[in-house]
């Protein structure tokens, strides 16, 4: 699985591609272990661009259930943004979409994250 | 094996359609009458045909009870939840004054899917022969349990007479009872529960009631896969949405919608039928989670179509 990931101030962006099920979900954890460890260590936040991620089995969010509550714990922030439109409808019938903070895009996920993570990122779009 | 019947579909607790919720329907049914032509009984049928079943009808209340028609003279049944009172006056209509012969399989002994076993007539019948089978050590100590004082007025031995049998199976072994080859697999709920894979004919039927799946272990996943491997009908827990079933309902022993299409998909089984239904939900909450997994399933299918539906007390399925 191909994850990308950038930081925007004091926001880091993991940017998965492809599709995380049962073959896949076990490296999409592995890579977002330490991702998640290192924003909740500093109260940051984690956005999931998600604009690359065709499908999500209940295994893939799974891992985004344990990323969720490892961030509230440490009172850090999680957020997944630019859910495809399959994706998207997985997220409603699982309900997840009432358990996570979804955002339509990235840069409405960057806006909520900090002015500063926003700026970083209009300027390297720039 | 020819089809199934559900006498009880409701997990937990036995719900009733209240007076609030009549009223809810009817309206909206005669707010869907509106400028119909109505004038004869066939146009009444026609427009009651046409409405969503949930205004139509009712997924109704009974605690979970099964039957499966083998063909065969003996009455088979999964579970004894209070649906089997309901089944037990049919059987009693449809053959009354000839002795009959009843095989109950036990997904396990929690209160909801053994309370129906009381109020079983045909139970209380000389001549009349029950034999309830599960993997469960303490099967007949349940049931007598539930029956001993202050619990209920009449004892088990009083009311029964010897007729009532209990036979343990032993999981992951095939067993032959009533032309039906029947193996057991354990599940993951508190105190245990058992699935059940009935082959007979060249058909396959999976009862997986009362079992939660931990997503993260691959290997209970294919143990399940294998279970329900070219079912021609998975009956399946779906009591919860799977954000509910892994976080504030994590080991509550149930399942989802979710992880039941991703099974059958995997199993290649050609159809989900929904049971356990949370009792919280209302005849539209039902309608609205089979048309969410229907959904589910075609834009997440990569093979065959799954058929999915959502089972209601009086539903019948061929197989």
């Amino acid at each position: 699985m191909q994850i990308a990931t950038h930081q925007y101030a004091d926001t880091t962006v993991v940017a998965p591609a492809g599709r995380i099920d049962h073959l896949s979900a076990a490296a999409f954890e592995s890579a977002l272990t330490p991702l998640l460890a290192e924003a909740a260590a500093r109260k940051g936040a984690l956005v999931l661009d998600f604009s690359g991620v065709d499908y999500i089995s209940s295994v893939g969010l799974r891992v985004l259930m344990i990323a969720a509550r490892q961030m509230r714990a440490a009172q850090a922030r999680l957020s997944v943004a630019a859910l495809q439109s399959v994706v998207a409808e997985i997220f409603s019938i699982s309900r997840f979409d009432k358990v996570l903070v979804v955002c339509p895009a990235l840069e409405a996920a960057l806006a909520q994250s900090s002015d500063a993570a926003l700026a970083a990122w209009r300027a390297r779009q720039a | 094996m020819k089809g199934v019947r559900f006498w009880g579909t409701r997990g937990s607790l036995p719900v009733a359609l209240t007076a609030q919720g009549l009223h809810g329907k009817l309206r909206d049914v005669l707010r869907a009458a509106r400028g119909q032509a109505l004038d004869s009984d066939a146009d009444i049928e026609r427009f009651l045909d046409g409405l969503p079943f949930a205004l139509a009808g009712t997924y109704g209340g009974h605690s979970s009870c099964v039957q499966i028609d083998t063909g065969g003279s003996d009455y088979v049944l999964c579970d004894m939840g209070s649906g089997l009172r309901t089944f037990g006056q049919a059987a009693m209509a449809q053959r009354a004054g000839k002795p009959q012969t009843f095989h109950i399989f036990m997904s396990h002994l929690h209160w909801d899917h053994i309370m129906g076993l009381p109020f079983f007539v045909p139970a209380f019948i000389p001549g009349n022969r029950v034999f309830i089978y599960g993997s469960h050590a303490e099967l007949e100590m349940a049931l007598r349990r539930q029956q001993d004082p202050p619990s209920f007025p009449v004892n088990f031995d009083t009311i029964f007479e010897g007729r009532v049998q209990c036979v343990h199976l032993e999981p992951g072994v095939p067993h032959e009872v009533a032309g039906l080859r029947v193996t057991t697999m354990l599940q993951r709920h508190a105190g245990d529960s058992y699935g059940y894979r009935f082959e007979a004919g060249g058909k396959v039927l999976v009862y997986s009631t009362d079992s939660e799946h931990p997503l993260a272990d691959p290997a209970h996943t294919e143990r399940f896969v294998q279970f329900f491997r070219d079912a021609d009908l998975v009956i399946f827990d779906a009591m919860y949405s799977l954000a509910d079933a892994i976080s504030v309902k994590a080991d509550w022993g149930h399942s989802s919608n979710m992880v039941g299409v991703e099974l059958c998909q995997l199993a290649g089984a050609r159809q989900l039928c929904m049971t356990h239904h949370e009792p919280v939900f209302d005849d539209a909450a039902i309608d609205a989670l089979l048309a969410e997994t229907r959904r589910l399933e075609e834009i997440t299918r990569s093979g065959a179509p799954l058929q999915v539906s959502a089972a209601y007390d009086g539903l019948e399925i061929a197989l």
